[in-house]
C-alpha cells in the first residue's frame, strides 16, 4: 500500500509533464484539425532552452534558486514559444488549404529538422545537470519500513503545472484571444467573417501550446535531471496519446489524459516491467481508439459530406 | 502584416521594394538571433567528471544569422521576380509535347539501364552495393505504394513488415535451418498476416488518427524486438543469416560451389550481382503484381476508396475487405523486402528498423506522387542517391532530409510526378436510354 501510495505520487508528477504537452496538441488538433507531430521536439527544444539557460545564469555567480527558476523559466517559455511559432509560419501556414496529408508530412519533416538540429548544434550525448532542487519530505513510513517521500521537485512541478494550468483556464475563457481561438475551433471562415485575425489567432495557439510544452521541457529537466535530442519523439506520443484518452480538442481531458497516461506508465513499471511501459503507453493508444475514438472528455466527431 | 504586401507598386515600384525586402529580412535575422542565441550561440557538453559545462560560439550565430538575412532577401527577390504563384508555370506547347514523349520513354530506359548495370559497374563494388540499397528502397516504396499511393491509408509504420520479414526469415533460417527460397514465402506470408492483424482493429479509423496508431504499431514491434532477448538477441540482434543460393548453389568458392561448378574463378562479387538481380527481380515482381491488381475489381477498389470513403460505402464495395487486402499485400512485399535485407546483411538488429526508416519510405512514395510507380522508383534513386551524397557528413543527413520533406510539401504537395487518374475508366460517356430509368429511380 505504501509503495502503492509512493508510485501514485511519482505517476501523478510524470502525468502533469506530460499534461502539459497535451494541451498543445489538443489545441492545435481542435483548431488547425492536424497532428502537430513536432510538438514533442519543441518540448525538447524547451528542455534545452532551460538547460543552456540555467547552466548561464549558474556561471554568472546567481545562486538564489527561486530567482534562477522564474528566469530560466521566462526565458525557456519565450523562445520556445518563438520556435512553435516559427515552425507554423514555416510549415504549416503554407500548407493550410493543402491536400489531407500535406501538413502530417510537414509535421514529421519538422519533427527531424528539430531533432536533428539540437543533435548537431548541442551534440548526441545525454546531458546531466546535477539536481537543482535538493530535498524533500518524508510523508509515513509504512507497516513494512517503506517511507513514502515528497521531494521538493515533484512540489514544485505539481505547483506550477497548477499554477499555468489556471493561468490557461483564465486565458481561453476569459479573454479576447480566447474568444477568438474558441471561435476558430468552430468555424474559420465565420470567425474571419466577424472580424477575427484567423491566421494570428492560429499562431498564438502554437505560441501558446509551445510555451507550455517548455515548461514541460524544463519540468522534465528538474524532475529527471538529463535532457537529449531524442527525447522529443517517446514523449509526444505518449502526450498525444493523453490527448487522445482525453478526449482531442478538449483542454480538461488533455490534463486528464496526461495524469492517466503518468499513472499507467508508472504503474505499469513498478508491477509490470519497465522494458515494456513504453510498450503499454502505445497499445493504450490503440486500444482508446478503438473503443474509445472519442476519449474521455471529446464529442463526438460528426462526419460531413 | 499580410496587407502590406499589396501596397501601390506604380509610384516608386523598386525603392518601395528595396525598403519592403530589407524590413522584412530584418525581421527574419532578428527572429533567427532570437531563435539560434542559446541553442547554437552556446554548446553545452559534459566534461570528463561528468560536470557540464559550456563554451560560446558567437562566431557561427552570426554566421547563421547572416545567412538567413541574405537568404530572406534572396528569397523575397525571387518571390517577386517570379511573381504570383502559377505564372511560373507556362510552358509552351511544344514542349510540353516533347516532355510527355520523352516521358514514356523514362520507364523503359531505366530498366534496361538498371539491367546493365552489374554489367557495366561489375569492377566497381560500391555502385553495385548502392544499386542493391537503391532496389531495396524502390521495393519497399512500391510496397507502400499499395497501401499509401493507392488505398490512400497513412501508414507510418511500414517499417513493422520490413522487420517482421527480416526477423521471420532470420529465426526460421538459423534456427530451422530453412534456405532463403523456402524462408522467403514465408517471411511474406507472415508479414501479411501481421498486416491483417494491424488493419483489423484500425479499419474505423481514418487520416491522422491512422497514421498515429500505424505509427505506435511500428514502435510496438520494434520495442518487442529489443525487449524479447530471449527470442530476438534483444539489441544484439540475429547473426549468421545464411546466405541466398542459386536454386540450392552456394556462391562460396567451396568445391560445390557456383564458380567451380562453372569453373570459372570465384570472386566475391558473383554474390553482389546475384544479390542486385534478386531485389530487381523482386522489385519487379512486386511493381508487376501491383500492375495488374490496379486493374482487378480489388485495385478499383482501392483507389475508389482514396478518393472517398463515403462514396465508396454507398456503392456497396466492402471496405472492410478491400483495407485489409490493401494492408496485408504492402505488408507483403514489406516482408519480402525484410527477408532480402536479412540475407544481404547477414546480421540484423533492431537498430535498422526505427521509424526513421517508416518515415523515409513514406517520402519516397510521396515524392514519387504517391501511386506512380515510375515516381516511386525515381523518388527511391533521388532519395538514397542524395542521402549517398552526405556521407562524409552524416550528422546532417536527416537535418537536410527533414528539410526537404518540409519544402517539398510546400512546393509540391503531390510528389514529383502528381499522378491520380484512375487507372481504368470509361473511354467515352454513356447515355442509357429512357426505357431502361423510371422517374425517381435514375
Amino acid at each position: 500500500m505504501d509503495y502503492f501510495a509512493q508510485q501514485l505520487i511519482n505517476g501523478l508528477v510524470l502525468g502533469s509533464i506530460y499534461g502539459l504537452i497535451a494541451i498543445g496538441y489538443t489545441m492545435v488538433y481542435g483548431i488547425v484539425g492536424m497532428i502537430n507531430f513536432a510538438h514533442g521536439d519543441i518540448f525538447m527544444i524547451g528542455g534545452f532552452m532551460a538547460l543552456i539557460s540555467f547552466l548561464i545564469l549558474v556561471s554568472f555567480g546567481l545562486t538564489a534558486v527561486p530567482v534562477i527558476l522564474l528566469i530560466v523559466l521566462i526565458v525557456s517559455m519565450a523562445i520556445t514559444a518563438l520556435y512553435g511559432w516559427t515552425v507554423e509560419r514555416i510549415a504549416y501556414r503554407p500548407l493550410r488549404h493543402s491536400f489531407r496529408l500535406a501538413p502530417m508530412l510537414s509535421a514529421i519533416g519538422m519533427s527531424f529538422v528539430l531533432s536533428n538540429y539540437s543533435q548537431v548544434a548541442q551534440g548526441a550525448r545525454v546531458k546531466p545537470v546535477p539536481p537543482i532542487i535538493p530535498g524533500g519530505y518524508a510523508l509515513y513510513t509504512g507497516a513494512s519500513g517503506f517511507v513514502v517521500q515528497l521531494s521538493n521537485v515533484q512540489i514544485v512541478v505539481v505547483i506550477t503545472t497548477i499554477v499555468l494550468l489556471l493561468i490557461f483556464t483564465w486565458l481561453v475563457a476569459r479573454t479576447r484571444l480566447g474568444r477568438d481561438m474558441r471561435a476558430c475551433e468552430q468555424d474559420q471562415t465565420m470567425a474571419a467573417l466577424l472580424g477575427v485575425d484567423v491566421d494570428r489567432t492560429i499562431s498564438m495557439t502554437f505560441v501558446i501550446g509551445a510555451a507550455l510544452a517548455a515548461v514541460a521541457g524544463m519540468m522534465y529537466l528538474l524532475y529527471y535531471g538529463l535532457v537529449d535530442f531524442f527525447m522529443g519523439f517517446v514523449a509526444g506520443i505518449k502526450a498525444f496519446t493523453a490527448a487522445v484518452l482525453g478526449g482531442i480538442g478538449s483542454l480538461p481531458g488533455a490534463m486528464l489524459g496526461g495524469l492517466a497516461i503518468g499513472l499507467i506508465e508508472t504503474l505499469w513499471s513498478a508491477y509490470f516491467s519497465v522494458e515494456y511501459k513504453d510498450v503499454a503507453a502505445f497499445s493504450i493508444l490503440i486500444v482508446v481508439l478503438i473503443f474509445l475514438p472519442t476519449g474521455l472528455l471529446g464529442r463526438p466527431e460528426v462526419e460531413k459530406v | 502584416m499580410a496587407s502590406v504586401t499589396i501596397s501601390a507598386p506604380e509610384v516608386k515600384p523598386a525603392a518601395a521594394g528595396i525598403a519592403f525586402i530589407l524590413k522584412k529580412a530584418a525581421i527574419s535575422a532578428f527572429i533567427a538571433l532570437v531563435l539560434f542565441s542559446l541553442m547554437v550561440g552556446v554548446r553545452t557538453e559534459a566534461g570528463p567528471t561528468g560536470q557540464l559545462t559550456y563554451w560560446t560560439r558567437f562566431g557561427e550565430l552570426a554566421a547563421l544569422v547572416a545567412a538567413v538575412f541574405a537568404g530572406s532577401i534572396v528569397i523575397e527577390i525571387l518571390r517577386q521576380w517570379i511573381g504570383p504563384a502559377g505564372a511560373g508555370a507556362l510552358v509552351p506547347p511544344a514542349l510540353q509535347h516533347a516532355i510527355k514523349t520523352a516521358a514514356r520513354l523514362v520507364a523503359p530506359a531505366l530498366l534496361l539501364f538498371t539491367l546493365l548495370v552489374p554489367v557495366i559497374f561489375y569492377d566497381q563494388r560500391y555502385i553495385l552495393d548502392l544499386g542493391v540499397l537503391v532496389l531495396t528502397y524502390v521495393m519497399l516504396g512500391w510496397g507502400l505504394n499499395v497501401v499509401v499511393g493507392l488505398a490512400g491509408l497513412l501508414d507510418l509504420g511500414y517499417v513493422a513488415f520490413y522487420a517482421v520479414g527480416a526477423y521471420s526469415y532470420a529465426l526460421l533460417a538459423t534456427s530451422l535451418g530453412l534456405s532463403f527460397w523456402e524462408g522467403l514465402p514465408l517471411a511474406g506470408i507472415l508479414a501479411a498476416l501481421w498486416g491483417v492483424m494491424l488493419g483489423f482493429p484500425v479499419l474505423r479509423l481514418r487520416g491522422d488518427y491512422l497514421a498515429i496508431v500505424t505509427l505506435a504499431f511500428g514502435e510496438i514491434i520494434r520495442l518487442v524486438i529489443v525487449n524479447w532477448q530471449s527470442l530476438t538477441g534483444g539489441p544484439n540482434g540475429v547473426s549468421g543469416i545464411p546466405r541466398p543460393t542459386l536454386f540450392g548453389i552456394a556462391l562460396t568458392p567451396a568445391d560445390d560451389g557456383l564458380a567451380a561448378k562453372l569453373g570459372i574463378p570465384f570472386s566475391p562479387t558473383h554474390r553482389i550481382v546475384f544479390l542486385f538481380y534478386l531485389i530487381l527481380a523482386l522489385a519487379l515482381l512486386t511493381n508487376w503484381v501491383t500492375i495488374r491488381l490496379r486493374r482487378l475489381p480489388i485495385g478499383r477498389a482501392w483507389e475508389a476508396l482514396r478518393e472517398d470513403e463515403v462514396a465508396c460505402r454507398a456503392l456497396g464495395i466492402n471496405t472492410t475487405t478491400t483495407k485489409l487486402t490493401a494492408f496485408a499485400t504492402g505488408a507483403m512485399f514489406g516482408g519480402f523486402a525484410g527477408a532480402f535485407f536479412a540475407t544481404r546483411q547477414g546480421f540484423i538488429s533492431p537498430e535498422s528498423f526505427t521509424f526513421q526508416e517508416s518515415a523515409l519510405v513514406l517520402a519516397i512514395v510521396v515524392l514519387g506522387g504517391m501511386g506512380s510507380q515510375l515516381g516511386v522508383a525515381l523518388a527511391a534513386l533521388a532519395m538514397i542517391g542524395g542521402f549517398e551524397l552526405f556521407r562524409g557528413f552524416e550528422q546532417y543527413r536527416m537535418l537536410v532530409f527533414g528539410l526537404v520533406m518540409v519544402l517539398l510539401m510546400i512546393w509540391r504537395p503531390r510528389g514529383l510526378i502528381g499522378h491520380r487518374a484512375p487507372t481504368v475508366y470509361l473511354k467515352q460517356a454513356q447515355t442509357i436510354s429512357s426505357d431502361l430509368v423510371r422517374e425517381g429511380h435514375g
